[in-house]
């Protein structure tokens, strides 16, 4: 058997040797410079011609983008978005037929708060990339994350869902689009730039705060995730654009597939790593650069000069381990030096993905997690795993679990007991404090300390294991509590009245 | 990551090391480009020993983040020349005079 065993490894080694030829795969003239795939290797130029046509192929088979609609570029300075810029640069350059026909517009948040760069080190990254933006000539806004926390709770309203436009609609746009005037509109005008405007210290500390509030690194990415998003769809909607372009690569993609799953945000997964992202009602999201793998963004941005401005994350320099979704980058990543189509299997697995509509609901009723903004995949039936881990929940916090679990009954979806109110146990360490002031206890008594209880129920499960990391769900920006607080007056409201309504409305 | 190598008793080995953003250059206390000589050699020098001399000799802090095992760890690309490294041999090429290598982490966050 071990013989066996050893001719065959043997033979897998010598075969991969000679598979690597070193001319281009497509000319068959050329040197080859790049492997994209395992066998597949580019010359410079058919390299870039592959990466150019690929990202024009993408916004054409999707048919999301409309022409002559506002595109915001949501560019970072990392290499994905920055290859995007100069991707949609080259399309928008291109002869008539080829011709990308929108109208992008960039936007910059700058994240430096977070990450402890000092004042100095942002205004020298912002100062780098608005020389390259400035280059693009498209609109640019540059805007600090602190600004997340001045946002309106309607953000987190459910929107009016935009009127869907079909296939046939898009054809109709195109035509008429060209009879028109031919894209003659989409020549540069000024360019309209708005600078980094002065962060005002408070802010910054009120959100270095609200990171350092999340205890593990795995819920201060999430949650640095889902307030860059907001800042982003609401400059969005302030501005006039329809569509946000987002520089998530293909690597990225099956990163944040996996992540997603052991984050717990499996019923999400469609709207997390697609194509494109309607959660947002009339700003959706798009990633065009999904088709690229990491290594195809990074030799293109080397090859063909593309600069990109190097900003730490917070997962920089941190042990594999620091949070799940590090810890799963690295796994990936290993995966796929010894298994090349690592990536490219997950990430269009992905694609297959989507999200089945619970029954007819009208968009008034459907209800929405207050900081994903997904669809809730908490209002289970009660076999569900859902349910099992939340029973098993209460029953390991302590002796108060018994109690919890009678005044869940009456509560269907069973969660307002396991959050901890504010002040009297802000660790999460005084559980039996929070069983009693859930049941009717004396120390929580403004409307407000209701947020702190009540708060998970209005959130998807992934995003309740988030919050539950927060030291202080206090620390939240005030448009998120202000909306916890307007849903839960209503639901209050909902239930007060529930006796005179006539049945068919269970929220 | 900018690298020029080496000398043998007649032969002079420059090799230019681009650490390309990505954020590697992190570990190179921030330098991005390296002009190296590498010490002479009875052998010609290859990737695997290029490795372990900066491992050696460049690298500053956290070599597990760029080294793993004999080879660079997993997300960092290599370039010879402007070529990438699966098509010139990855460990075994045998650097040569003048030559350029780029190092370019893939990793989020480098």
């Amino acid at each position: 058997m071990c013989q066996v065993d050893e001719h065959y490894e043997e033979g897998l080694e010598r075969a991969e040797v000679p598979s690597v030829s070193r001319k281009c795969v497509k000319c068959k003239e050329a040197e080859a410079t790049v492997v994209i795939r395992a066998g597949d290797s580019f010359c410079r130029t058919c390299f870039r011609e592959y990466f150019i046509h690929k990202f024009r192929a993408m916004l054409g088979k999707n048919r999301i983008i409309f022409p002559g609609e506002k595109v915001l570029l949501a560019v970072s300075g990392g290499p994905s978005s920055s290859s995007m810029l100069r991707q949609v640069q080259e399309g928008l350059s291109q002869n008539a037929h080829k011709k990308l026909r929108f109208c992008p517009g960039i936007i910059f948040i700058d994240e430096g708060g977070v990450v402890g760069q000092s004042v100095e080190q942002r205004r020298r990254t912002a100062g780098e990339l608005l020389t390259v933006f400035r280059a693009a000539g498209f609109p640019v806004h540059m805007v600090p994350l602190e600004q997340v926390l001045d946002l309106p709770s309607s953000i987190l309203a459910s929107a009016s869902l935009a009127s869907k436009r079909t296939a046939s609609s898009y054809k109709v746009a195109v035509d008429r689009f060209v009879r028109t005037d031919g894209g003659s509109s989409l020549t540069p005008q000024d360019q309209e730039v708005m600078l980094l405007p002065p962060v005002n210290q408070s802010q910054t500390q009120a959100l270095q705060q609200l990171m350092m509030s999340a205890t593990t690194l795995t819920a201060r990415q999430e949650l640095l995730n889902t307030l860059r998003l907001h800042l982003l769809v609401h400059t969005a909607r302030s501005k006039g654009y329809n569509k946000v372009m987002l520089g998530d690569n293909g690597t990225r993609a099956a990163v944040k597939l996996v992540s997603s799953i052991a984050l717990g945000r499996g019923a999400q997964l469609a709207q997390d790593t697609g194509f494109s992202d309607s959660r947002f009602g009339d700003i959706i999201l798009v990633r065009p650069m999904r088709d690229y793998s990491a290594k195809e963004i990074s030799y293109y941005n080397y090859l063909f000069s593309v600069p990109s401005v190097f900003i730490p994350a917070l997962d920089t320099k941190t042990v594999d381990k620091s949070s799940i979704q590090h810890l799963t980058e690295i796994f990936i990543t290993k995966l796929q030096a010894d298994f090349p189509s690592t990536v490219s299997t997950v990430y269009r697995t992905s694609e297959k993905l989507q999200t089945v509509c619970r029954g007819p609901s009208t968009p008034e009723h459907t209800t929405r997690c207050l900081l994903c903004v997904c669809d809730l995949d908490t209002a289970t039936e009660e076999a569900s795993a859902f349910q099992a881990t939340l029973t098993s929940e209460q029953l390991s916090v302590g002796p108060s679990g018994a109690a919890r679990t009678e005044t869940q009954r009456q509560d269907p979806v069973g969660l307002n007991q396991a959050a901890p109110p504010r002040q009297c146990c802000p660790s999460g360490g005084g559980a039996e404090d929070c069983g009693r002031a859930a049941s009717g206890g004396g120390c929580c008594s403004s409307a407000r300390l209701l947020v702190g209880s009540d708060l998970r129920s209005l959130l998807c499960y992934s995003c309740q294991l988030m919050v539950k990391d927060l030291a202080s769900v206090e620390s939240l920006p005030h448009y998120i509590l202000s909306e916890a607080q307007r849903r839960q007056r209503r639901s209050q409201m909902r239930d007060e009245i529930s006796d005179f309504l006539l049945g068919d409305d269970e929220g | 990551l900018t690298l020029i190598v080496c000398q043998n008793s007649h032969v002079y080995y420059i090799f230019d090391l681009s650490l390309c953003s990505g954020g590697a250059e992190l570990l190179f206390n921030g330098v991005k480009e390296h002009h190296v000589t590498l010490p002479s050699h009875s052998e010609p020098w290859d990737i695997k020993q290029l490795l372990v001399w900066i491992q050696q000799n460049l690298l500053k802090e956290r070599p597990e983040l760029f080294v793993q095992g004999d080879s660079v760890r997993p997300g960092i690309l290599v370039l010879i020349n402007d070529a990438d490294w699966e098509l010139m041999g990855e460990l075994d090429y045998k650097l040569q005079d003048q030559d350029n290598i780029v190092f370019i982490s893939t990793l989020h966050g480098g």
